[in-house]
């Protein structure tokens, strides 16, 4: 355990360390910071040892074989084809090794199903392309997006230490406490992966996995989505921050009153340039991936919000497609992920950007009143 | 029991009988119509090599992008694309097709036979492909781009989400089946009926064997495939919803019947090779195959054994425990008859008197890589492990040791090995083993650094990736570019050996076995009018 901890304290501030210099020469799996994560390890470095001298004795057997009988050497070939007791031999023994392997492999995985009794339950739905997390106990959830500037993508700019791993807000979790997940996703499939916490599981639309862990150690531990979900699939990192249990508190504590205030923005007065700055954050982050930055799209996939015919067209139109979506294409329903008031935001946002020039301002009353009319 | 000593007689004279009458028609009328198993083998291996290239392409595609972090080369989408289309272009326009090839070429020799047995069939097997590959390609053309789920096309990413040229790619993958099926018909209608009198089912040589076997796995899995993609049809086109949960579907569903062919899919693309591996070893080990016998019971096993151990390639999806244990299970047991085949050719090696022509280094190289592969395999099938190999670079290098090296690695051994019974003359043995060595150092130096790189975090298809990677990226790209480079290579080297070269007797390497080496090289149009008598 102890080892382990420190190999990855090693792996943790290997990753610390500036841009170029950063690039390292992992050649195998870290132990993790879980028990599962572990227990894989042990798993992965025995069958690999297992592997590693069968190779031995069988490349061994050939390479002397190739060295010793050449014809070029003279060597006169002998003219066996079976032994009944050596073909026997080598049937059974393989055999035994696989017997012997899959004991631990099997109470590993027991061990790994066991969702029973967990301290904090969080729902974590994939979206093309960002994780949501949702604290079932308590009644808030957020969003979790790419943190990278697109700038460094592209590579305008230097790229930082977390290149693509790092994320707007991660996933909080006190140290100590069994923490269960239950995997969905609103689009496609992805999946939810931290090799230190030894979890990936596939989130998949319209069923739930469960995974569970926990962290005794504070830090900071990152993975990806690990199942192809589209254009942006290599850009929706994870990143999971184990803190203290009176840290998590405070955070807790400090997520339910921001929740709180979010529903009561709902009910203030908005003016135009509220809303617009609002409104491009959340563009940014929500819609760019597909409509652009600049709302120019990427037709035909994507069509342009900049003079769209929607977008400058009925003002209830235009609502209802970015609350409901559009079933059978990638424009989701954004009614549930995003508040009224980001809602109003980004409509307002894309009436009055790029020369849409509608004049059009879109209230978070007006969001609230579309949904309750329902 | 072995297969030495299955010869012939009447051979000799019956070629020079056909000389007088039909040979070739002239121009491309010949290639269009012909029904000589030679004609069409011939076709089919030269089609493989073209997509061989193209799909290559593709993967320098890839590598560039991938050689270093930020993106460079291809945005995002198109790295999609390529990914998707370099699999199937590799899968079933390189490799599947190569093997055909091989049949069509050594079957009806190797079993005494005149020609395959269904001839027209066999036209028209292959000239379904070239409009299969035709459809597929113009989909990267085609609004909103060539098909970006990757080869294996999971629902509802494939389907809901999928771009409009979906629909061209499910017609591609129907009509690519047909021509496998009625490929695999036409080869165990061919080992059934058309051995020579005295060949017995365990005096046939291995490469009929594993073809055999192959053939059947074929005419099992393919209609598999042919339902999966017609689901995906009618839910794209139809407003049904197999794969579509919010319609009562199940994505997961997709994946159950999409690996129940595509498991025996893999041993479809690498049982031929076993066989003829176990022709060349012999050859150049000058020495019996060692364990014929088990060598045909383990590729029955393993082709059994394909069929039950599916839910490998979904261990992170959910499935019940008792599940997720017995096809670990089953899994690992598949590494019993693969290793006694290892065993078997190092045993073959064994005590021999080798030479290292360029079949065998192709061969040596293939055991030795193939076993990597297939270590890389057992580590995947511990299903706890699995979840954190999955979906990573360790999945991609162990599915290239199993194919580079394995398929294609075996697919130019035989091709060296009997490229003098093709054409008649030897091929350079110097720019040979240069082909061998640059493609063995640049393969290793591709896929090996993706273990490192998959074990420490780094998942697959992806278009751009963290700092940490981009040291082992690069060397992999190096090392594709080079193991690419080189197969322009191989092309030169056949069709220098085409065009002429030294004069190649009816049997080059002293120490095959076969009929095929009873007739002269380069093989006539018609061979075995009179069938050889086998003892
Ligand atoms: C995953 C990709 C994706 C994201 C993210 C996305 N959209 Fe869309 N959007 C689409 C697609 C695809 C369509 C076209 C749907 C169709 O076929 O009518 C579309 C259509 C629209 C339209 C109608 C445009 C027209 O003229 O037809 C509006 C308005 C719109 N989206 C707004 C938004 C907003 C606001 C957001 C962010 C909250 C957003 N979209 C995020 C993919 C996306
Ligand atoms: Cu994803």
């Amino acid at each position: 355990m102890r080892v382990h901890a420190k190999r990855a304290g090693a792996l943790a501030s290997g990753l610390m360390l500036p841009a170029m210099s950063m690039a390292d020469w992992t050649v195998n799996m870290s132990p993790g910071v879980t028990s599962t994560s572990n227990e894989i390890f042990s798993l992965h470095m025995t069958i690999l040892w297992i592997c590693v001298v069968i190779g031995l004795v069988v490349f061994g057997v050939m390479f002397w074989s190739i060295i010793a009988h050449r014809k070029s050497r003279g060597h006169k070939p002998a003219n066996f084809h079976e032994n009944t007791l050596v073909e026997i031999l080598w049937t059974i023994i393989p055999l035994v090794i696989l017997v012997v392997m899959a004991i631990p492999a099997t109470a590993t995985l027991v061990d790994m199903y066991d969702t029973s009794e967990a301290d904090i339950d969080i729902k974590v739905t994939g979206y093309q392309w960002r994780w949501k997390y949702d604290y079932l106990d308590e009644e808030f959830g957020y969003f979790s997006n790419l943190a990278t500037p697109l700038d460094q993508v592209q590579n305008r700019q230097d790229k930082g230490e977390n290149y693509l791993l790092e994320v707007d807000n991660p996933l909080i979790v006190p140290v100590g406490k069994r923490v269960r997940l239950l995997l969905t996703a609103n689009d496609v499939i992805h999946s939810w992966w931290v090799p230190a916490l030894g979890i990936k599981k596939d989130a998949i639309p319209g069923f739930i996995n469960e995974a569970w862990f926990q962290v005794d150690e504070p830090g900071v531990y990152r993975g990806q989505c690990t199942e192809l979900c589209g254009k942006n699939h290599g850009f929706m990192p994870v990143v999971v921050e184990a803190v203290p249990g009176e840290e998590y508190n405070t955070w807790l504590a400090e997520q339910k009153a921001a929740a709180r205030k979010e529903r009561e923005l709902t009910r203030q007065d908005w003016t135009m340039d509220q809303l617009m700055a609002r409104g491009k954050k959340t563009y940014q982050t929500a819609c760019a991936a597909c409509h652009q930055p600049d709302g120019s799209g990427a037709p035909p996939a994507f069509p342009a919000l900049k003079g769209s015919a929607i977008a400058t067209g009925e003002k209830m139109a235009h609502i209802d497609i970015v609350l409901n979506g559009k079933s059978g294409t990638a424009m989701q329903a954004f009614g549930g992920q995003l508040s009224e008031v980001d809602l109003a935001a980004v409509i307002t946002y894309e009436r009055n950007a790029w020369g849409n020039n509608t004049g059009d301002i879109v209230t978070p009353k007006e969001i609230l009143d579309y949904k309750n009319q329902k | 029991m072995a297969v030495t000593g299955v010869f012939m007689s009447s051979v000799a004279d019956t070629h020079t009988q056909d000389h007088g009458h039909h040979g070739p028609a002239k121009g491309f009328s010949r290639w269009l119509l012909t029904t000589n198993h030679k004609d069409i083998g011939t076709m089919y291996l030269v089609f493989s090599f073209t997509m061989f290239l193209l799909g290559g392409t593709m993967a320098m595609v890839i590598r560039a992008e991938l050689f270093q972090p930020g993106l460079q080369i291809v945005q995002p989408e198109f790295f999609n694309q390529m990914t998707t289309m370099h699999g199937l272009i590799m899968i079933f326009g390189a490799v599947m097709p190569a093997f055909v090839g091989l049949a069509n070429w050594m079957l009806p020799l190797m079993i005494g036979a005149p020609d395959m047995a269904l001839p027209r069939m066999n036209n028209w097997s292959f000239w379904l492909l070239p409009c299969a590959f035709l459809i597929l390609l113009s989909t990267l053309f085609m609004q909103g781009g060539a098909p970006n789920f990757g080869w294996t096309a999971y629902a509802p990413l494939s389907t809901t989400y999928g771009p409009p040229s979906t629909t061209f790619f499910i017609f591609a993958i129907h009509i690519m089946g047909i021509s496998s099926i009625m490929g695999a018909i036409n080869v165990i209608a061919t080992i059934l009926n058309l051995r020579a009198p005295g060949m017995t089912l365990m005096k046939m040589p291995l490469f009929v064997w594993t073809w055999l076997i192959t053939a059947f796995l074929l005419i099992a899995v393919m209609p598999v495939l042919a339902g999966v993609v017609t689901m995906m049809l009618m839910d794209i086109n139809f407003g049904t919803s197999f794969f579509d949960a919010s319609g009562g579907g199940d994505p997961v569903l997709f994946q159950h019947v999409f690996w129940f062919f595509g498991h025996p899919e893999v041993y479809i693309m690498i049982l031929p090779a076993f066989g003829a591996i176990s022709h060349i070893i012999p050859a150049f080990s000058r020495k019996p195959l060692f364990g014929y016998a088990s060598m045909v019971y383990a590729v029955g096993a393993i082709a059994l054994l394909s069929f039950v151990v599916w839910a490998h390639h979904m261990f992170t999806v959910g499935i019940p425990i008792v599940g997720q244990l017995f096809f670990m299970y089953a899994t690992m047991l598949i590494a019993v008859p693969t290793g006694v085949k290892v065993f078997n050719w190092v045993a073959t090696m064994f005590r021999g008197s080798l030479t290292f022509e360029a079949p065998m280094l192709f061969a040596v190289a293939f055991v030795i890589l193939f076993t990597i592969g297939g270590f890389s395999g057992l580590m995947l099938a511990i299903a706890p492990a699995d979840f954190q190999y999955h979906d990573t670079y360790f999945v991609v290098a162990h599915f290239h040791y199993v194919l580079v090296p394995g398929a294609i690695f075996g697919i130019f051994a035989s091709a060296y090995f009997w490229l003098p019974k093709w054409t008649g003359h030897m091929y350079d043995e110097t720019l040979a083993k240069t082909h061998f060595w640059l493609s063995f150092i640049g393969m290793n130096l591709a896929f090996f650094p993706m273990h490192f790189l998959g074990l420490a975090g780094m998942p697959r298809r992806i278009p751009d990736y963290a700092l940490q990677f981009a040291d082992f990226n690069m060397i992999s790209s190096i090392g594709a570019f080079m193991f690419g480079a080189t197969q322009l290579l191989f092309l030169f080297i056949v069709v220098k050996c085409v065009r002429g070269g030294e004069k190649a007797p009816a049997k080059p390497w002293d120490g095959a076995e076969g009929l095929e080496w009873t007739v002269p090289s380069p093989a006539p149009y018609h061979t075995f009018s009179t069938p050889p008598e086998v003892k």
